[in-house]
């Protein structure tokens, strides 16, 4: 296990220098002029998170409220009780919920953790493995069977509950090994 | 779902914290907050920035069309239905690309065009069977939308971009170290998905009212 994690930590060191190498060599031999296109690229980006600061403000400021009056602490208590009986973190319970709900919602949740425990404690490493590996199933399900005006979702949700429920145990179990 | 889910943290922020006599520790927390939002943003910038300049340059350079005609295969076997021409299979791939590389923007608008295309081709099945698959019920899913939906929130990704740059705002010694555990643990999820989809796929062939 611990060359495992060895294996993956090496992996994670490499992996952007290498994509930049290889995203950056690829672009010259193809003869683009690589420079011009990532500006064109950084300007988008840039714009994206421009549009989501709003956002952002709002769903921290709820978060923020939420954790000063001790309710973020009397949920995790509460519910803590049930969930530690399969090894889960009561401190988790919070934003696994919400990150089936709403994707920015659960962002705000994911930096309160990052705040109040760290980014490389166990919660903050379970949190940041979480947050990559799961959607927000209902905001998505309903969005995208709206557009092709379907009622009976049939087998989707099921799916979709299994995908994030492997997932969340692997980011738990992934966590605990990094620490 | 927002308007109610946002509306209710902070009427219970408020209503919990007042009983407790929390009050002052929410206005600071309320001012904080927002101020943090915006520090949290300008970080985010920089990182969205470069991941989105470098994405660029992958697109124009032809490593996302490569990418695309790399996958086909798996789309075949996770949609033996879908004609080979169809224009749902492109929006799928698109989609599914889009996800790996974390370009969610993008991912979305190819996502709900699938799904229109879908839709279409559940209109040509009611006229003739296409891929040996009759229509689905009028307002029902067929199998293609479940396994595509599926796949989509098993949420395959290469790089979880925003949790680095928040990582790093937030003191992290090395952001990037859950780069490789979040691909293990989103490999998982998607191997869960691609299983349950085949086995419930395979049930139902044809659809049968």
């Amino acid at each position: 296990m611990e060359t495992v994690i060895q294996i993956l930590l090496y992996i994670s060191d490499m992996l952007v220098p290498f994509l930049i190498l290889y995203v950056i060599a690829h672009g010259l031999l193809a003869r683009r002029p690589v420079y011009d296109d990532f500006v064109k690229g950084a300007k988008d980006g840039f714009q994206t998170v421009i549009q989501i600061m709003p956002t952002l403000v709002g769903l921290m400021v709820a978060v923020g409220v939420l954790r000063a009056s001790g309710f973020l602490d009397f949920l995790s208590e509460t519910l803590g009780k049930v969930t530690e009986l399969v090894h889960f973190p009561s401190e988790l319970v919070p934003l696994t919920i919400v990150r089936m709900f709403s994707a920015s919602a659960a962002t705000g949740l994911a930096l309160d953790i990052f705040k109040e425990y760290g980014t490389d404690s166990y919660l903050g490493l379970a949190t940041s493995i979480l947050m990559g590996c799961t959607e927000t199933i209902f905001y998505t399900m309903s969005v995208y069977f709206m557009t092709a005006k379907v009622k009976k979702t049939r087998y989707t949700l099921a799916g979709a509950m299994l995908a994030t429920l492997v997932g969340v145990a692997a980011s738990i179990v992934l966590a605990g090994m990094m620490k | 779902m927002l308007n109610y889910l946002w509306g209710a943290m902070l009427l219970i922020g408020i209503v919990y914290g007042a009983f407790h006599g929390r009050l002052p520790e929410i206005t600071t927390a309320a001012l904080d907050s927002a101020k943090e939002a915006v520090t949290l943003c300008i970080t985010m910038t920089g990182v969205m920035s470069l991941w989105v300049g470098l994405m660029e340059i992958a697109q124009k350079s032809g490593i996302i069309s490569r990418a695309t005609k790399k996958i086909q295969p798996f789309i075949s076997f996770m949609f033996p239905g879908l004609p080979k021409g169809h224009k749902a299979r492109e929006y799928i791939t698109t989609n599914i690309i889009a996800n790996v590389f974390g370009l969610g923007w993008a991912a979305t608008p190819a996502g709900l065009k699938a799904m229109e295309s879908l839709k279409d081709l559940e209109e040509e099945r009611k006229r003739h069977p296409v891929g040996g698959r009759k229509a689905a019920p009028k307002g029902t899913a067929s199998n293609e939308m479940c396994t595509f939906l599926i796949l989509n929130i098993s949420s395959l990704q290469l790089i979880p971009v925003n949790i680095i740059a928040y990582r790093s705002q937030y003191g992290s010694v090395n952001p990037a170290a859950v780069i490789a555990p979040s691909i293990a643990a989103t490999l998982l999820s998607a191997a869960a998905a691609v299983i349950f989809c085949k086995f419930m796929d395979g049930r139902q062939k044809v659809w049968k009212p």
